[in-house]
């Protein structure tokens, strides 16, 4: 009988939460790595035992952890993320040049194919691989070479690279988002880069319409039809039906189009979900209410799913990774909350439920389907 | 020489070590050489305590001895006495935080 493991990255630590395929009775392991902010962790869709996590401490940097037993104990492996070549410089928020610095991993994203590959997002914005099992981590620099990058700028949040998707039919694609550079695309394995935001339009900066500077706050993408991204950007729910090359916003009646995380049903291609947010200096849900919207149309026509969570005095945020898919059918929808509460759906998102409701502040949900 | 180094408890957890640990340093005694002879039989505390590649403390830690805020000083500087013939630990400290 399937199952589902649900890897909780919190401010202070991690979570695994297992169920069988109902999802209506959860096994809580955690947290490992108690007082470390756990960015991310992530398993490999080549052998779901394997996990990676992103470990990290204002005071003691980076750890990488990594588990070949599905969570059940983990180990170090390496954490020397170091630039490649001349560091270069990116815009500080008074606009004078500042050197590329590393400080934590955003976001891993292990190989679809081979669990010992690990791509690492990282802030300072720098994309990083491992093919040795994390034991070392080399950067892909073409990216943070692109000549764009002098002008790249922080978001409030820093300047990270927090999305990483690898496209199944064709493995040298690589999409990436950084806050606030934007979308990034490259077809040759990550050697060289381009920008892919042509049609997004962002009133907070100089140029509006720039080929670079937007905080793109999330792109997904459905394995079956990887041509296809949304995007919800810091104002703006978006669509691409060319890799890339052009959006178009599909915000349509939302509440609010300001959010975090937007996600792709397994089964639907073009059934969406995305959590409005009251505004970027209101990170809350409009009227207290926590809602999931969901589109079935690809975006533009948005239908509220509000049973199960909470509709009054609810004011968290869901940060960008803290959303996630099952691939069970029904499919299961899981949304974290900066508030501590995980939320599941077996059924789509017509009806949720807490798995938990009293961990550290949420800030990354994946889901690995088991057979 | 056999030097005790007391750690903080989030690398106590991560080193999977109880209390003081003890490592044997060649002389000179100094933060560098004792750090150098920690990360080489813990290698998961690589990068915890000094960066990699500049060696510099990382901020919010502290090194203090026999009393002592060692932070500030040269790395390759000697010890004191205490700490180089085991009498005193060399503490790494984690800054405190509030709120």
């Amino acid at each position: 009988m399937s199952s589902v493991r649900v890897l909780v990255g919190t401010r202070k630590g991690a979570f695994v939460l297992t169920s069988d395929a109902k999802r209506s009775r959860w096994d809580v392991q955690g947290p490992h790595f108690g007082g470390w902010e756990i960015y991310h962790l992530k398993g490999s869709p080549a052998d779901p035992n394997r996990l990676y996590a992103s470990q990290s401490s204002s005071w003691f940097g980076q750890v990488i952890q990594r588990s070949s037993d599905g969570g059940r104990t983990w180990e170090t492996v390496g954490n020397k993320f170091t630039y490649d070549g001349t560091t270069g410089t990116h815009q500080w928020y008074d606009g004078t040049p500042h050197p590329w610095e590393f400080a934590r991993v955003w976001h891993l994203e292990p190989s679809l194919t081979d669990p010992d590959t690990v791509y690492a997002g990282v802030e300072d914005a720098a994309l990083f691989r491992t093919t040795d099992g994390g034991q070392s981590w080399h950067e892909l620099a073409g990216l943070r070479t692109h000549t764009s990058a002098p002008s790249w700028q922080p978001g409030a949040g820093g300047m990270c690279l927090h999305t990483i998707l690898l496209d199944p039919s064709r493995p040298d694609r690589i999409f990436v988002a950084i806050s606030a550079a934007g979308a990034f695309r490259s077809d040759d394995g990550g050697a060289t880069w381009r920008p892919i935001n042509r049609g997004l339009r962002s009133e907070g900066i100089p140029d509006p319409n720039a080929e670079v500077g937007h905080c793109v706050h999330r792109i997904a993408m459905h394995r079956a039809r990887p041509g296809v991204l949304f995007m919800q950007k810091h104002w703006d729910v978006m669509r691409s039906d060319d890799a890339g090359d052009s959006w178009r916003e599909v915000s349509g009646g939302l509440p609010s189009d300001f959010g975090f995380p937007i996600d792709v049903h397994a089964h639907e291609p073009e059934t969406i979900y995305v959590v409005p947010i009251k505004s970027d200096s209101e990170h809350y849900p409009p009227d207290g209410k926590l809602r999931v919207y969901r589109s079935r149309t690809g975006g533009d026509e948005w239908e509220e799913l509000t049973q199960g969570l909470p509709q009054r005095h609810c004011y968290v945020n869901v940060l960008r990774d803290a959303m996630a898919v099952d691939s069970l059918d029904p499919c299961g929808i899981y949304v974290g909350t900066t508030g501590g509460q995980v939320y599941a759906s077996a059924d789509a998102g017509d009806h949720w439920a807490p798995i938990v409701r009293d961990l550290p502040a949420v800030v990354s949900v994946e889901v690995q389907t088991l057979p | 020489m056999t030097i005790r180094v007391v750690l903080p408890a989030h690398l106590r957890t991560l080193a999977r070590v109880n209390g003081e640990v003890k490592v044997d340093v060649t002389a000179p005694v100094t933060v560098a050489t004792v750090l150098d002879a920690l990360e080489a039989t813990y290698p998961m505390l690589r990068g915890t305590i000094r960066d990699q590649v500049s060696r510099q403390r990382r901020p919010f830690l502290r090194f203090f001895a026999c009393e002592e805020d060692l932070s500030h000083d040269p790395a390759d500087r000697p010890l004191p006495d205490a700490v180089a013939n085991g009498a005193e630990p060399l503490l790494v400290v984690g800054a405190m935080a509030g709120g």
